[in-house]
């Protein structure tokens, strides 16, 4: 286990990489989650206040 | 020929549906992709004979960089679709890629960095692949600063696609320079560690993450795009029945 | 009135129209002769900070000369783009352009080329100054002064898309900079390059070529891209 974690000497590169990486893919979704949340509630705001043109 | 399947296909309400109903038939394949492609780059392939572990970090680079022209073409062609048919859903998709691609363009700057200092020993080189990625992370910037400073959504729309689709026609254009005026100024020995050479074992889980993360854009571009129908979507019947579910 | 003749009335062919606009700008820029010297001693005082900043001797200012040149070349090219459309659009000409029945692509032309006229040949022609005073030998200069002008023609039809993207957007400046320069770094590669060989002495002719395609590719698309930009702007 050790000896994976080492990255035969690279471990200083290669987690790092990783976790960029992979924390990019996880905003990613967290980000899309949010904009689609904010979008569906700025909509029911609208419906609401009677917006809309039906 | 009848072209009543395009508009159908155009209409925000169906769209809206679709990519709904669409979206785990990515999410879920993108995610057992990636986790395997996870187990097979870290764990089964075996380490290169130059560059030891630390070329593992191609697992991460080189599908970023693949998402950032990838993700940067999408939103090119939907900006072009969207100014030649004024389909507001293709505007959608445009404005849904710009986040999505420059996140995973600077993954790939981080990334090229990390791999830069073992094999050039330096964190930074002025390389043709790493100086492209940096001007395309100032166009993504450039996109969505544009889109940002203009109040009228329909305005910014329009005005980002022709940004979008000039950007596209000189991304080539920068490449070739770069890699033109890094021809001329390359010291000879700039490689410390000659590129990996790939075999099988080691190929396999790039394959995988490269697709894995391709349906994970598709994946996250869909959720994404919903969000940005619904801003562009006045009429209130159908944002009611959207709602609803 | 003493406005210049306004092209959308009246005028025949497109070339003819384009004629008009050329016309009308250089006369209205001429009368204008302070925002015209602005970008100029821009591209001088910015010429003059690297000697301050890096060594008064002149034979390590010629190892960067070239690069210095066109940084500034680039710079002041874009400060001269505020000009570009933006009275144009404060009076109003620019909707009468898009109404005037003549192809919108033709006028864009045409004002690029007046901006060009105006700004891109005016820095050429003071391109052999700064480069002296960094250190350039003389016989460098024609290849600097082929660089520049060709490489400004590219620059202006770059710029003029970057400006009729941010017409209407108040406090553009910043925005117009992260736009433009991104796209103009391969004029900046070419005509940096163009001025280096030249300042050692050795032929300039590829890069120039070089430059010169990438003035004709920008030629035919970039008033198209302005023209689309700017109707989208009036909407």
């Amino acid at each position: 286990m050790r000896e994976f974690l080492d990255m035969g000497g690279y471990a200083a590169f290669v987690w790092p990489s990783y976790a960029v990486t992979l924390a990019v893919v996880v905003l990613n979704v967290v980000w899309a989650r949010r904009s689609l949340a904010r979008s569906r509630a700025a909509a029911r705001r609208r419906l609401a206040a009677g917006g809309g043109d039906a | 020929m009848s072209w009543t399947w395009f508009h159908r296909l155009a209409s925000p309400p169906h769209i809206y549906r679709l990519a709904q109903r669409l979206t785990p038939w990515f999410a879920w394949p993108a995610a057992a992709l990636i986790v395997a492609a996870l187990y097979g780059g870290l764990v089964l392939a075996p380490p290169d004979y130059q560059q030891g572990d630390g070329f593992r970090i191609i697992y991460m680079h080189a599908p970023s960089a693949w998402m950032s022209l990838m993700v940067y073409t999408t939103m090119a062609v939907a900006a072009a679709v969207a100014l030649i048919w004024r389909m507001k859903v293709a505007h959608a998709v445009a404005a849904s890629c710009a986040p999505i691609g420059a996140s995973f363009t600077f993954a790939a700057l981080v990334t090229g960095s990390l791999w830069g200092e073992p094999m050039w020993g330096t964190w930074w080189e002025w390389d043709p692949r790493l100086t492209s990625e940096l001007i395309l992370l100032f166009l993504y910037l450039g996109y969505m600063g544009l889109r940002g400073a203009i109040e009228d959504p329909q305005r910014a729309d329009r005005t980002s696609a022709v940004l979008a689709v000039v950007g596209i026609v000189n991304v080539p254009i920068i490449h070739y320079s770069v890699t033109w005026w890094n021809s001329l100024h390359q010291a000879p020995s700039v490689m410390r560690l000659g590129k990996p050479q790939l075999s099988t074992p080691m190929l396999v889980p790039l394959l995988m993450m490269l697709l894995g993360f391709t349906l994970f854009f598709v994946a996250v571009l869909l959720v994404r795009v919903r969000g940005e129908i619904l801003v562009r979507e006045r009429s209130a019947s159908w944002i009611r029945e959207a709602l609803s579910t | 009135m003493d406005e210049p003749r306004n092209p959308a009335h009246g005028a025949a062919s497109v070339l003819e129209a384009a004629r008009l606009v050329l016309e009308r700008d250089l006369t209205l820029a001429l009368r204008r002769r302070g925002q015209l010297v602005q970008p100029l001693a821009f591209f001088a005082i910015v010429t003059t900070l690297f000697p301050l900043a890096i060594s008064p001797e002149l034979s390590r200012l010629r190892e960067v000369a070239a690069g210095v040149l066109w940084v500034a070349a680039l710079l002041a090219s874009l400060l001269a783009l505020e000009f570009l459309f933006r009275e144009d659009a404060y009076d109003g000409t620019l909707e009468q352009y898009a109404l005037s029945g003549q192809p919108l692509t033709g006028l864009m032309f045409a004002k690029t080329a007046a901006h060009w006229l105006l700004t891109g040949l005016p820095l050429a022609l003071m391109a052999p100054l700064a480069a002296l005073s960094l250190g350039a030998p003389p016989g460098s200069l024609p290849g600097i002064v082929a660089s520049v002008a060709v490489g400004t023609v590219a620059l202006s039809l770059i710029g003029s898309i970057g400006a009729a993207l941010t017409l209407g957007i108040r406090r553009s400046g910043v925005l117009l900079a992260l736009l433009t320069l991104p796209l103009s770094l391969p004029v900046l590669i070419f005509g940096a390059r163009a001025s280096e060989l030249a300042i050692h002495g050795e032929s300039c002719v590829a890069p120039l070529e070089l430059l010169a395609a990438l003035a004709v590719l920008g030629i035919t698309l970039a008033p198209l891209a302005a023209a689309a930009a700017v109707r989208i702007s009036l909407e």
